[in-house]
């Protein structure tokens, strides 16, 4: 092969580089494969983990759609409602309509007496019994005098004994059932009169010291109402951001100054917005606390550097050839993005835009900071009353002690879900309706 | 394909000193450039649409056009040949200011269109490209239906009264571009559906619709077939009654067959300019000579 000691490489032939070529191509093969198999791995565990999650919190939660209820036959007595015969809303809204809530328990059961047996027995509805009858008589007075079977809340341990959650055997225990009121409740199930019954409660009222009152209206609403302002806010300002840095700011050394910071806060801790929101909006600006307002304008900052960054990651995929195109035409620049390159860019600014809202749905931290966290009873219906949102619900639910509010708070997260799934589908529908104009 | 790559300048000049049978006009010439001229051949028309004189473009520090000047004529297609990189696409985009889409480039030396100056800052960018119509190397129909590609330019520049009006311009853009026979039945699809050849008709539809007085075509044909190129030379034929063309392209064919005056860049700068005829039978540059033999032989 050589002469003079120096190798002289003879001119591979086609056979020898055909044989070089399989057997590279036998390891590039065997990589290849070894590469589908850990995707593979990282897809099954991924949906492992998923499907572990989904199956402990719908295990924990389903049995918060159902709830206790006893049917029973009130009479609205006019003695003890509107003993003066005005039936002003005043008076009416005073009444004692726990009353009426014995009174009828005592129907059932006529041979109680004594103050500690009537006592236990009406233990086992709940307060917002009473409340259920207030609020039926206050939308339709024509009520009063009249005779009605309705059914009523159970308290929260007779639900826990329906559903399975104590055992029978815990009796007992300070607050827990007596043998009395287990064998009443025996009866009021042979009569049909106890029974688990879709829980209207848990989706019409908002927070309550009581588990079985507890309700996700409010976090729901507020959630909303937040999330709506912060859309509203971060999406026309985000989208703004991005096309004037993309398409119209020059580069120099502020637009990058301004990059590297947009970039910088997108990873900054959530709950730094929620000092700051603290500080500026209510501090500085005086706005109410625990107002969803406040919470928007927090969650708008957090939201917006993701917006901006995906908005702009999806302005720059536009092809350029598009953009001169419509230049060489005559369009402004205006034109330019607001026909061309902004209908291409929408389907990804979407997507950024609906990651940035699902963090914002999730985030804690922020809102706790500015007073979202407080024991908020009414469900709000604007922006400045005072709200919680879902997350610091399920926080809140998650620390109570009651053992009823366990199932509240996976019940809480099982809404949550679904309110991410049907913000997800309307963003995926939209995103089609985009790309479907090619 | 050329011997000498670097550009001797002393002799572009000394071969441009040449006799020339218009002798006014080419005083006129040679005063315009004040006595620093380097083009072989006359540069100047009669009643020009373009008037361009001591163009130079910079790429950032990149000198990518030096010193050109050139006249183009109305009702005339004129070809740029020239080596890759020499600079045909930056003067193009000059002509209709593309080039300030690009933030390094600058442009300096004067373009007048009918004698105003393009880059006089009371140019409108708009009114501009409006009446510098750009056909571009590859097809780029907007991603809407091939209706509203023809539309789009007469309703932002609001040529079209109402939707009648509307519909006749597109017709007529569509058959000038030779495209109607084929598309007149499915003009609310995408415009991306069409083949390469139909697309770039459709982008010369495009532009016609806005009824510019100049078209500048950059390789308007290069991605395509044979057939759909003679189309397309066909209908710049065919345009050139109404419009002056100036089309970049490869091919000496094709330079030979659709322009009537040929100009000539190497590396930036422009080195000859004449009638197609004469360019092609009789080069004065040697550059040129090496250039067209180079791409003939
Ligand atoms: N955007 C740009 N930034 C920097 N340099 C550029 C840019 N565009 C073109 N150039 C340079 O300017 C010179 C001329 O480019 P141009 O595109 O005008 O050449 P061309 O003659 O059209 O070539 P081709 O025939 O390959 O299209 C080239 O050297 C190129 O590298
Ligand atoms: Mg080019």
């Amino acid at each position: 092969m050589s002469e003079e000691g120096k190798p002289v490489r003879r001119p591979r032939t086609p056979r020898e580089t055909q044989e070089l070529v399989e057997r590279s191509l036998r390891r590039r093969y065997g990589a290849e494969r070894r590469f589908r198999a850990y995707g593979l791995c990282a897809v099954i565990l991924g949906i492992a983990f998923v499907a572990f999650l989904f199956a402990t919190i719908l295990a924990q939660g389903v049995s918060v759609f159902r709830q206790a209820y006893v049917q029973l036959d009130v009479f609205y007595d006019p003695e003890v409602i509107d003993p003066s015969g005005t039936r002003r809303e005043d008076d009416l809204r005073l009444a004692d309509y726990e009353a009426l809530v014995r009174t009828a328990l005592r129907a059932e059961f006529p041979g109680i007496e004594g103050r500690r047996d009537v006592r236990q027995l009406t233990r086992l509805v709940s307060s917002g019994a009473a409340h259920e009858l207030q609020r039926r008589v206050l939308a339709n007075p024509g009520l009063v005098g009249q005779r009605e079977r309705v059914w009523l809340l159970a308290s929260a341990d007779v639900d826990l004994l329906l559903k399975g959650e104590i055992a029978r055997d815990e009796i007992g225990e300070e607050g827990r059932l007596s043998e009395e009121q287990l064998a009443w409740i025996d009866t009021l199930r042979e009569r049909g009169r106890l029974e688990l019954r879709f829980n209207r409660t848990f989706f019409v009222n908002g927070d309550s010291r009581e588990p079985e009152q507890a309700g996700v209206r409010g976090a729901v609403m507020g959630s909303f109402f937040t999330l709506l302002l912060t859309l509203i806010l971060s999406f026309p300002i985000g989208v703004a951001a991005a096309v004037y840095l993309e398409e119209f700011a020059p580069r120099n050394r502020w637009t990058d100054l301004i990059e590297v910071n947009i970039n910088n806060l997108a990873a900054v801790p959530s709950i730094v917005f929620g000092l700051l929101g603290l500080a500026v909006f209510i501090g500085f600006f005086g706005l109410p606390r625990s107002a969803p307002l406040v919470g928007a304008l927090v969650l708008t900052l957090l939201t917006l550097p993701t917006i901006i960054i995906a908005a702009r990651a999806a302005l720059k995929a536009v092809p350029p050839s598009i953009r001169d195109a419509a230049l060489a035409m005559g369009a402004s620049p205006i034109q330019t993005v607001v026909h061309h390159v902004l209908p291409l860019a929408m389907p990804g600014i979407l997507t950024g835009t609906i990651i940035g809202m699902a963090r914002a749905l999730g985030e804690t931290a922020p809102l706790l900071m500015i007073g979202m966290v407080a024991f908020i009873v009414d469900v709000p219906s604007g922006f400045t009353d005072p709200a919680t949102a879902l997350p610091v619900q399920i926080f809140l639910w998650s620390d109570s002690p009651e053992r009823g509010f366990v199932e509240r708070t996976s019940g809480a997260i099982i809404v949550l879900l679904a309110f991410l799934i049907v913000m997800n589908t309307a963003a995926v529908l939209l995103r089609r309706r985009f790309e479907r104009r090619w | 394909m050329n011997d000498s790559a670097t550009l001797d300048e002393s002799r572009i000049r000394s071969a441009g000193a040449e006799p020339h049978a218009d002798a006014p006009r080419a005083r006129a010439a040679e005063r315009l450039a004040g006595g620093e001229f380097s083009t072989v051949g006359d540069v100047t028309v009669p009643d020009p649409i373009f008037s361009c004189r001591h163009v130079n473009v910079y790429y950032g520090e990149k000198h990518a056009i030096r010193d050109v000047s050139i006249d183009i004529a109305r009702q005339e297609v004129l070809a740029m040949i020239g080596p890759s990189g020499c600079g045909k696409s930056t003067f193009l985009r000059c002509l209709n200011r593309m080039n300030d889409t690009i933030p390094s480039a600058r442009v300096t030396g004067s373009i007048l269109l009918d004698g105003r100056d393009i880059y006089d800052r009371k140019q409108d960018v708009v009114q501009l490209r409006a009446r510098v119509g750009m056909v571009f190397q590859k097809p780029n129909p907007f991603p809407k239906s091939i209706y509203e590609n023809v539309a789009y330019g007469p309703r932002i520049h609001g040529l079209a009264a109402d939707r009648v009006e509307l519909d006749e311009i597109v017709h007529t853009s569509l058959q000038r571009a030779g495209l109607w026979d084929e598309v007149k039945d499915r003009l609310s699809q995408p415009a991306t559906s069409l083949s390469g050849g139909q697309q770039q008709r459709l982008c010369i539809a495009r532009t016609i619709a806005v009824n510019p007085e100049v078209i500048l075509m950059d390789e308007p044909c290069s991605a395509l077939d044979p057939i759909a190129t003679a189309r397309i030379e066909d209908l710049i034929d065919e345009l050139r009654a109404t419009y002056a063309i100036v089309i970049v392209t490869h091919s000496m064919q094709q330079a030979a067959r659709v322009s009537q005056r040929t100009a000539y860049f190497h590396l930036g700068s422009l080195v000859e300019v004449g009638p197609t005829e004469r360019i092609f039978t009789n080069p004065r540059h040697r550059l040129t000579e090496a250039y067209i033999t180079g791409r003939f032989g």
